[in-house]
Parts: structure tokens; sequence; C-alpha cells
């Protein structure tokens, strides 16, 4: 019998190792996993690699793992959001790492990942200074730059409702990363906001099929 | 005397450029006043690089949705015909040349069409890039919305970018509060100027060199 469900955020994310890199879902505020976040703050994890679009914003979720000294590095797109004091003050002091990426190129390189690529050639960036000390050709008449996949230890991600197998659907906008995120990552931990019966999602609208998905928590709204 | 075109005039210019039907990414700033300007009488799909297609306008006060925003964090609507779908096919909408056009704004263009919207030479602020690359290397068109000089009247439009570039020869047509021009093979061709604006004036503020065509337009009003 398959059953994905547990009871608690610190049992979803209990087992996450010191050193590890760690997907957070979320564009802005919308789709962020926040609880899934603060039970990693709580677990203690240190000297991690967070890969997420933003840097946080505030004094929750990823800017309290900031905060707290919990990220060495953090691989992003956009990290000067408004409020995002946390990441800027750490950046200043030259006390956390920053690998700036376009956002489609994180994205894409977490697919690849999750696709068992081994990397994929872009024109996005090629002629930027985000190219430099990476392979760069010309393909179709085109400038193109080399990316390299983005695996991950872990995924924490946000949906709106999943199953015991792990099928998730999600809710307008907060999909994002979440998706791409689930097949990265050798452990994937999603938060929901609501537990159904097996059979009860529409399988023509699963969006992440729960063979993605390792662990489901309930986090009602 | 030169009447510079208010940033309203501007996106009324730009819808003007946009076919009926076409799906279409307006950039964070300058570019959203676009949506505002679109007459009813076209079909344009809004794309959000969060993953909408038909985005709406926003919405009533009170009737706001916390997880849909758009691409500048604020919050918007469907419409009736619009999807939501994930990031990376958000990007494959933008990277594999899907989008009809792409309105962005800029720092500096140079006449070969390089762009340079994402940094500028401050280093007091973490860089900050998100989908601004993927946006300029991925339309079918790329229409750049900026003002013509900086707010100290240094020139935008020049032989050379100065600031780190977005990307290279990607910018077909650029709008300014005081003329329309064309990037082509000869550098800025000025299709229209503003009420007022000569030739010699344009070029006094402009860092390149410009080609003014016989047919040259005043742009229309509204």
């Amino acid at each position: 019998m398959i059953d994905k469900r547990v009871a608690t955020l610190a049992e979803a994310v209990a087992d996450v190792a010191d050193g590890a890199t760690v997907l957070v879902g979320g564009f802005g505020n919308s789709g962020v996993p926040v609880e899934l976040v603060h039970a990693l703050l709580e677990q203690g994890a240190r000297d991690l690699t967070v890969v997420t679009n933003n840097a946080g914003s505030g004094e929750t979720d990823i800017a309290a793992l900031i905060r707290e000294r919990r990220v060495r590095r953090i691989i992003c797109s956009y990290p000067r959001s408004a409020g995002s004091v946390w990441f800027e003050q750490f950046w200043r002091a030259g006390e956390i790492e920053l690998e700036l990426v376009p956002q489609g190129t994180l994205s894409e390189r977490m697919r690849a990942a999750g696709a068992g690529l081994g990397g994929f050639f872009t024109p996005t960036g090629a002629d930027s200074l985000l190219a430099e000390g990476k392979e760069v050709r010309v393909l179709d008449g085109r400038r193109q730059v080399f990316e390299r996949p983005l695996p991950a230890d872990v995924a924490l991600i946000k949906a709106h409702r999943a199953d015991r197998w792990g099928n998730l659907v999600y809710r307008t906008a907060a999909r994002n990363f979440g998706p791409t995120m689930a097949t990265a990552a050798a452990l994937t931990v999603v938060q929901v906001r609501e537990f159904v019966e097996l059979g009860e999602l529409d399988p023509e609208a699963v969006v992440t099929p729960g063979i993605f998905v390792d662990r489901v928590v309930e986090v009602a709204p | 005397m030169i009447r510079p075109l208010s940033p309203t005039d501007v996106a009324r210019r730009v819808a003007r450029d946009i076919p009926d039907g076409s799906y279409v990414n307006l950039g964070i700033g300058l570019p959203t006043l676009v949506a505002d300007v679109v007459g009813p009488d076209k079909e344009i799909v809004y794309h959000s690089e969060n993953g909408i297609l038909g985005m709406g306008p926003a919405p009533t006060p009170g009737e706001e949705d916390p997880e849909l925003i758009n691409a500048g964090k604020q919050p918007v609507t469907l419409l009736p015909g619009g999807s939501f779908f994930h990031h990376t096919d958000a990007f494959v909408m933008m990277r594999g040349g899907h989008l009809d056009v792409s309105v962005l704004g800029a720092f500096q263009v140079s006449e070969t069409g390089d762009l340079a919207n994402w940094a500028t030479d401050e280093a007091a602020l973490p860089p900050a890039v998100g989908g601004a690359m993927d946006l300029a290397v991925g339309a079918k068109r790329v229409l750049v919305v900026t003002t013509h000089t900086t707010r100290d009247g240094r020139p935008k439009l020049l032989a050379h970018c100065t600031y780190p570039l977005t990307a290279a020869a990607v910018v077909d047509r650029v709008y300014t509060d005081l003329a329309v021009l064309d990037v082509g093979p000869e550098g800025f061709v000025v299709r229209e100027v503003a009420p007022g604006v000569t030739p010699d004036a344009l070029q006094a503020v402009t860092g390149a060199r410009l080609t003014f065509p016989s047919d040259l337009a005043v742009v229309p009003p509204g």
C-alpha cells in the first residue's frame, strides 16, 4: 500500500541533512511553502544551498532561514524584492553566496535534472555577464550558452490538494515552480491545503503525478 | 515647441503596433500601461512569466487573490479562456519563440539592437535578472518603451551600450517620448517624431547616428 501522507510538518522534513541543496517553490509570496520552510528552520539543518526564485522578504520563510544563518548559498533569479532585507544584509557582508540565474534558465536547469539530461544550450544570457566561465557556441546562427542541470536533495513545494499516492493539483498562479521542482529532487515534500481520497482527483487534471512526490502533509489554510 | 509624448501617449502608440490576436508579454513598468489603452476592437492574450495566459486587469478592491499575481507581484485577474501552467511551460512560451510580442523597458539600447535593461553600474544592490533575458531573446518581436534620455539628460539610445547587456541584437523597435525608431542594418531609423521634434533636436539627445527617411511622420494623436 502506498501512503505518502505524513502527520506532521516536523516529520515531513525530519531527515534534511546539513549541507543539503533545497529547492523552495514560490514566486513572490505566491506558492511559497511557508509552513514547510518554518519546519526546516525548526529542524535545524544548516549550511544549506537554497534554490528559489526570490530571496525571501520580511521575517518569514526564506528570509528567516537566511536571518538564522542556515543558508550558505542561494541560487535564484531575482533576490532584490521589496523587503528582502535579510538577504541584502548578508550579501553586503559577504556572508551568503549568490548564484544569479535567468529565471527561465533556473526552471529549465531543474527540468533538465528531472528529465535526466546532461544540460542544454540556450540563447538566454549568452551575450551577458551571466555566461562568464560557461561554454558558448554558435548553434543555428545564434550564440548559445551551455547550462548544467540543477538537481537537489530536497524540494519543498506547495500544492492545493493531494491524495495518498501524492498526485497533486495546484491553485492559480501558485503552481509556478512546483511541478518542475518535484521532478528535480531526490526527496520531494509537499504541503497541501487538503487531502482527498484516492480517485477523487480528476485524472485528466492531475498536474504532478505521484511518482514525483515522496511526502505530503496537510496544512489547513 | 517640442511636445514630448506622455507615458500614456507612448503606450497608445505601442498598442497600435500590436495586431489583433497577439500573444503578448508586457514587462514591468512603462510597458504595463499598454494593456490599459488597447482598444476593445482587439483581442490580445497577455502572458505572465509566473504561469498565466489570458491575464486580466487588477481586481476590484477586496477581490484580490494573493496567489493570483503578475510578474510584478501585483494582484491580477484571469479572463474567460485564460489558463494556468507551470513555470517551465511559461518560459517555453517565452524562450521557444511562441510569444508574438514582448514589450520591455530599457536602460540603454544600441544601434545594433543590443538591450541593457537588467543591471546598471550600481554596485550597492545585489544583482537581479528575473525573466529579462528570457523575454529579450525569445519573442517574435521585441519592442522597447523608454524615455529618450535619462532623468539627468543623458542619451539612452547609443552606438554601444555601456551597461551590462541583457541580450545582443534583439530589439526591433523603440518607442520613446520623442520618437518611434526602428533598429535595422543601418542603425536607428526614425519613423515618427513627437510634435515639434526636429531631426537636429532628436540627434542632439541621441548617442548614435540617426537616419531620417523622407517619409518621416509625426506620431499621430491618440
